[in-house]
């Protein structure tokens, strides 16, 4: 390849007393000396985490309070890192929600693991994991870092849910119980 | 079904390009064997046809006749293909000479997504609680042939759920699409007729006989081959998606039947064993007991470590401990027909070098006519090809408790056989310097001067020698406990501390040796076992009362 070469061009006075970029970092300097401050005191001061936010994924419970994962463990397969371990469980006939059959036993997230991808979210189809607004995971040892059921229930909390397709299965077979045919 | 050797090869024309396929062959079958995938839900090559699913629609043509001259029509220099007016099912016809085929056409296809579309009217959604999926055919055909959404707006049926339909089976009838296999299955093959449909329509609903349950040592298969999630294992249920399963070839080692199965496996845990499809020896098909053994290996009772006077030790050390017992005899040796053929080799040539006697105990049960033998070892052909015996297998050990306490024998080494319950007692085992190799601790190993683990056989590779006289092989599914050796290893190793040299132990060298030393394995090699096992010569045996009487493709020679 021919190489070209290029001449520098060479600098004016004013630019080899370099008074004017002196000036010109100084000028920044005092703007923003007199703008409002915008640094946040961490950990004292929090910043507000906006709605759609990608923190911690946890798990949810929806406005009765049942909780929402089926132990389908569509996201321990999708994870990228592997980071999702469940044990399958089921409920027993005659609880509360005996009807959903399926729930997990355990469930462990290992943050140590954990891109932040949210894909568990993407793939879950009882909209029962969530990354919400959580973003700091802090642990002296390897385990306080894995996040087990209870840690992401608490996490969690309850959400909206516009569904509730299992409170209206239920509904509708004892509606069907009734007999229609 | 093609059963002579040469099926008879006829030209058929499949969306246009012709194949030669055997004449008679069904549809389904023969179109598979040429890559040519027919959904179907209701059709078993193993069970009659009972052609209700519809899910196999196809169109059907055959080349035209002249009905004056019977002189077949020509177009364009071709036959001219007159075409059924409408689709028939794949699953009820037969490969016929000029058959023509359209697997892909417009009618073809919409024929599925219609079937496809009412199967899903009232089958509940609930593909994330349900065990079936990732192998539910109702799940795959409706991504590959349905229409992708649904136009039905009113209220799907409620059916009962959870329901036991036996001891080891639960059925979800909401999911069931009325396929009729698991009805069939209990009629023709378990002989046990106890499931049917009652109500009609929509209402239609698999049950079970009043008073009566699906209670049958072969139940399971009604649950392998149910193609939704109607019909569960009541043990596999919600325990493991079948998606993270790792699948490994193995044989059932409940009998000398030699059922072929997959071991399904995650992390070094065994989560179920289902049956393989070997049509020389079990079809599709496997007894519920065996399914239940995998269990045993995680049992508190498994020697997870080699014990010298009941206390855990190095195995090293139990090692040069046995062979020192070993070589100060006189040695009596108890082989296994659990063992597989290659350690009953390197046993057998154990015994030659140490001028051992061999005793196989015969551990004998009911058999059930299908696939259960009376003889419950699943190689004890194996022990004979071996040269570890050449006698029938030993109904108690009273012979081997006469040398002991006459003092003839003084040092014993048992491999994988609980002899307590054979007529070896405290009593008599206390005379003897005794050297054990099993997987569990039993009365024998705990009282042993020298426990040496063994690995069950999820947890190592080799073959058996069924009743057939088979040879099939297995192969390691899971690893064995930390710091245990595969049983080879150490019989070889034992070999070698007696004869004083090193002994080549891994599965090469064994089957070379084997190979040499026995005419009927000539020309085998390690890894060289096709799926469905190689029949081999038994005729030198043929002398020998063997338990067997009938299986599913077996029966005794009169
Ligand atoms: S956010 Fe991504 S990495 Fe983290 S648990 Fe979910 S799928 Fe795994
Ligand atoms: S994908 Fe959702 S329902 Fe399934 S196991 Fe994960 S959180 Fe539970
Ligand atoms: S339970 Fe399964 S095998 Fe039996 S009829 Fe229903 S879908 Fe078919
Ligand atoms: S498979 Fe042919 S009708 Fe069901």
């Amino acid at each position: 390849m021919a190489v070209k070469v290029l001449e520098r061009r060479p600098l004016s006075f004013w630019e080899r007393t370099y008074l004017p970029q002196i000036l010109g970092g100084l000028k920044v300097t005092w703007q923003n000396i007199l703008r409002p401050s915008v640094t946040l005191q961490y950990p004292e001061e929090r910043p507000v985490i906006p709605s759609g936010y990608r923190g911690v994924p946890t798990l949810v419970r929806d406005p009765n309070g049942r909780e929402k994962c089926v132990s389908c463990q569509l996201c321990e397969f999708v994870c990228p890192p592997k980071a999702i371990r469940i044990t399958p469980g089921e409920i027993p006939a005659g609880a509360d929600t005996a009807h959903v059959e399926k729930a997990p036993r355990e469930f462990d997230i290992n943050m140590l693991r954990c891109i932040y991808c949210g894909l568990c979210q993407e793939v879950c189809p009882e909209e029962a994991i969530w990354l919400q607004g959580q973003y700091s995971m802090v642990g002296r040892t390897r385990e306080e870092m894995v996040n087990n059921k209870a840690r992401l229930y608490e996490l969690g909390g309850t959400l909206p849910d516009s569904h509730l397709k299992w409170d209206h299965k239920r509904d509708e077979a004892g509606r069907q119980a009734g007999g229609h045919h | 079904m093609v059963t002579d050797n040469k099926p008879n090869l006829v030209t058929v024309n499949i969306d246009g390009v012709e194949h030669q396929l055997p004449a008679g062959a069904n549809l389904v079958d023969a179109l598979a064997s040429v890559g040519k995938e027919v959904p179907h839900y209701c059709y078993h090559p193993k069970l009659s046809v009972a052609g209700n699913c519809r899910m196999c629609l196809v169109e059907l043509g055959s080349p035209l006749r002249d009905r004056a001259t019977g002189e077949v029509v020509m177009e364009n220099g071709k036959p001219k293909v007159g075409w059924q007016p409408k689709p028939a099912i794949a699953c009820a016809s037969t490969v016929t000479p000029g058959l023509h085929i359209r697997l892909d056409s417009p009618a073809v296809k919409s024929c599925r997504e219609g079937v496809t579309e009412l199967l899903l009217i009232n089958h509940p959604l609930d593909c994330p609680i349900c065990d079936q999926a990732g192998e539910c055919k109702l799940q795959e055909y409706s991504a590959q042939y349905g229409r992708g959404y649904s136009r039905y707006i009113d209220e799907k049926n409620a059916k009962p759920k959870r329901t036991r339909l036996g001891p080891r089976v639960t059925l979800d009838d909401e999911r069931c699409i009325l396929c009729s296999r698991c009805v069939r299955f209990c009629n023709e093959v378990a002989g046990d007729p106890v499931l049917g449909f009652v109500n009609r329509g929509s209402y239609n609903t698999l049950t079970c006989y009043p008073g009566r349950e699906l209670a049958n040592n072969y139940s399971l298969n009604t649950v392998d081959i149910c193609p939704v999630g109607a019909l569960t294992s009541t043990d596999f249920r919600f325990r493991m998606r079948v998606w993270f399963l790792k699948q490994t070839p193995s044989v059932d080692t409940e009998s000398s039947a030699g059922v072929n199965t997959t071991v399904w496996s995650r992390e070094g845990k065994v989560h179920r064993v289902t049956p393989r499809r070997n049509d020389a020896v079990n079809e599709t098909w496997m007894a519920d007991s065996g399914r239940e053994l995998f269990k045993s290996g995680e049992s508190a009772d498994r020697l997870r470590a080699a014990r010298i006077r009941g206390a855990e030790a190095d195995l090293g050390a139990a090692l040069a401990l046995a062979a020192e017992i070993l070589r100060a005899g006189p040695l009596a040796i108890v082989g296994s027909g659990h063992q597989s053929l290659e350690e009953q080799r390197l046993l057998a040539r154990l015994a030659k070098a140490a001028g051992a006697r061999t005793y196989v105990p015969a551990r004998r049960g009911a058999g059930d006519g299908l696939l259960v033998s009376e003889d419950r070892t699943p190689n004890f052909r194996g022990a004979l090809l071996a040269g570890l015996t050449d006698r029938e297998a030993d109904r108690d050990l009273a012979a081997l408790r006469a040398e002991i306490e006459t003092g003839r024998v003084r040092s014993l080494l048992v491999c994988r056989e609980e002899v307590a319950s054979l007529g070896l007692d405290a009593a008599t085992l206390a005379k003897v310097r005794l050297v054990t190799l099993g997987t569990h601790l039993d009365a024998a190993s705990a009282a042993a001067e020298v426990a040496l683990p063994g690995l069950t056989v999820f947890e190592r590779s080799g073959h058996f020698v069924n009743c057939q006289f088979r040879l099939q092989s297995f192969l390691q599914a899971i690893p064995g406990p930390a710091g245990a050796r595969p049983d080879a290893e150490i019989l070889g190793r034992l070999l070698g501390a007696v004869e004083g040299r090193a002994v080549a132990f891994d599965a090469g060298a064994v089957w070379q040796e084997l190979a040499a030393s026995q005419p009927a394995l000539a020309g085998l090699a390690a890894g060289r076992v096709p799926a469905e096992g190689v029949l081999l010569d038994g005729s030198a045996w043929r002398h020998l009362p063997f338990p067997e009487r009938k299986l599913l493709k077996f029966a005794a020679q009169a």
